[in-house]
């Protein structure tokens, strides 16, 4: 079964069409990275797939509905005294949406936060306050947070953003080891491709009401990407990085030289 | 009279009971306060529950409701007109400061007893008498019934509301049930330390408990101990020398929480 299904998606917000005619399959186990300038509705896909944002025409499905999604946010600096331990951030990711207290079945509830807390080697410190562990300690976290409620579908929303090259591995191959083994779909929104190339089956990208779908091959070329942008950009291939140059198609995104080209 | 003479009379049982009331209800919620940053929200409620209170006063009802549709009405209004996190702060100091004023007006126009009149801003607890405190009952089982009811959705949108929301936790929605939960325990409040010191029991507890664990469940208990001890000790210690109780009150609850500052200090440096 498929994991995701996107049929003729049309998103806009009055004039503006953030994509229309967008079929997507996402299969089990298939990891698919998201990119595009800022703006180019890749949030705005994100909160289609959990059901926040109604489409303006078309249909959306993604199997076992909202529940069965597992959703990793972006890194951001928590507050450091924040009542919050690593091992609470996890439960929530459990049960988090139920009503009420949660008083029953609290040793099956605590097997599974440990496994999941396991899972992701952040045993060590999952006792600790949230806000003062590192960076690539709280994303550690946030995978488990979403691993914890077994689901079929993976929502990564930038979650290697401000994370050093290190954690950026460590984080990724923890998502890469979920699908692998559980045949999880991943649904990786990113800005930048090479830390998780090696991983990615397929990439769609979105740029000002356009897209494209296939593998890196099909798409990350001077071809399309210089259609999609509609201005010459220039794709180049070192060892296994992809180098996108680009006139200025989209200053904000870090993997574009477009800023080192132009100083 | 000594202590003990003084524990036997009617109205200082009473206020006993509706302190040790108002500090479960306040230590349970303070946590939660503490996390969303509301604690100039439940200042804010608490000038509104005063309005209600002095309205209460000049239309001869009880001045209990009164304070409760106050600040129940502060609630929703700061919960509509805040929409965005950025407005908060200023919509709570515009609302606060034209209640006060409306409260000032009405307690200008009374022409009744004039103790009733500071009771309001500075608490007047001996002054709840058995209508009060079932009403304080009443109200107080209502909000922790509520609260454990959304205890978990409530508490996964306080921290960490982008992944609330894609698990579909009714994020908005909460949080102008929080704030009106908030509302009631603020005008329950304002009848023990009055509307300018209910900080003390609905924020210090809390904030001196989360300085010294980091598991919610602790910091929740910790916050209810010390609102206990702040709400019911602070009564104990005003009466033989016969001070007003909200200074007691808030002195001690001020105390815990300079104990626990430095106990917090010393846990970080060790480890």
């Amino acid at each position: 079964m498929t994991a995701i299904s996107l049929r003729g998606a049309r998103l806009s917000y009055g004039d503006r069409v953030l994509w229309d005619g967008l079929d997507l399959d996402v299969e089990p186990g298939e990891f698919l990275a998201v990119l595009g300038p800022n703006g180019s509705g890749k949030t705005s896909l994100m909160r289609v797939l959990l059901g926040l944002q109604p489409l303006s025409s078309g249909t959306v499905s993604v199997a076992g509905g909202n529940h069965a999604i597992g959703y990793i946010p972006q890194q951001r600096a928590l507050d450091q005294s924040m009542t919050l331990r690593g091992r609470d951030l996890v439960g929530l990711g459990l049960d988090g949406d139920r009503w009420g207290l949660g008083l029953r079945n609290r040793h099956e509830r605590r097997v599974r936060v440990n496994a999941a807390i396991e899972s992701v080697g952040a045993t060590p410190y999952a006792d600790k306050p949230i806000g003062l562990l590192s960076g690539g300690e709280q994303q550690r976290l946030r995978v488990a947070q979403a691993l914890v409620g077994d689901p079929t579908v993976m929502l990564c929303d930038e979650p290697l953003l401000s994370l050093d090259l290190a954690n950026q591995r460590v984080v990724s191959e923890l998502i890469d080891k979920r699908r692998r083994e559980a045949n999880t779909a991943v649904l990786f929104v990113t800005h930048e491709l090479n830390p998780v190339l090696p991983l990615v089956d397929r990439v769609l990208y979105l740029v000002g009401g356009r897209f494209r779908v296939g593998t890196p091959e099909e798409v990350m070329n001077s071809r399309t990407l210089s259609e999609l942008y509609r201005t010459p950009v220039e794709v180049v291939r070192l060892r296994d990085q992809i180098l996108v140059i680009g006139a200025g198609a989209c200053e904000e995104q870090t993997h574009h030289l477009t800023a080192e080209a132009a100083s | 009279m000594t202590l003990f003479d003084l524990l036997e009379l009617d109205f200082v049982q009473t206020a006993l009971i509706a302190a040790a009331v108002l500090g479960l209800v306040a230590g349970v919620l303070g946590p939660f306060i503490v996390t969303r940053k509301m604690a100039f929200a439940v200042h804010g409620t608490s000038e509104l529950a005063f309005t209600g209170g002095a309205a209460a006063l000049l239309l001869g009802i009880g001045v209990g409701y009164g304070a409760l549709a106050g600040s129940i009405i502060a609630a929703v209004l700061l919960g509509v007109l805040s929409r965005r996190e950025s407005d908060r702060d200023s919509v709570i100091g515009a609302i606060l400061a034209f209640g006060l004023g409306m409260g000032i007006l009405m307690l200008a126009l009374y022409k009744g007893r004039s103790a009733n009149k500071f009771g309001l801003l500075t608490g007047q607890i001996v002054g709840v008498d058995s209508t009060d405190l079932k009403l304080l009952v009443v109200s107080s089982v209502a909000v922790l019934a509520v609260l454990a009811f959304i205890y978990r959705p409530l508490f996964f949108a306080s921290v960490d509301p982008d992944v609330a929301v894609s698990r579909g936790v009714p994020v908005r929605g909460l949080s102008i049930v929080f704030a009106v939960l908030v509302g009631v325990a603020t005008a329950l409040s304002v009848q023990v330390v009055g509307a300018l010191l209910v900080l003390a029991l609905m924020i210090t507890p809390a904030a001196a408990a989360m300085r010294i664990t980091a598991s919610p469940l602790r910091a929740t208990v910790l916050s209810v101990v010390f609102a206990e001890v702040a709400a019911v000790g602070g009564i104990l210690l005003s009466l033989q020398p016969g001070l007003p109780v909200s200074a007691l009150v808030t002195a001690v609850s001020f105390v815990i929480y300079l104990v626990c500052r430095g106990v917090g200090a010393v846990q970080r440096r060790s480890g």
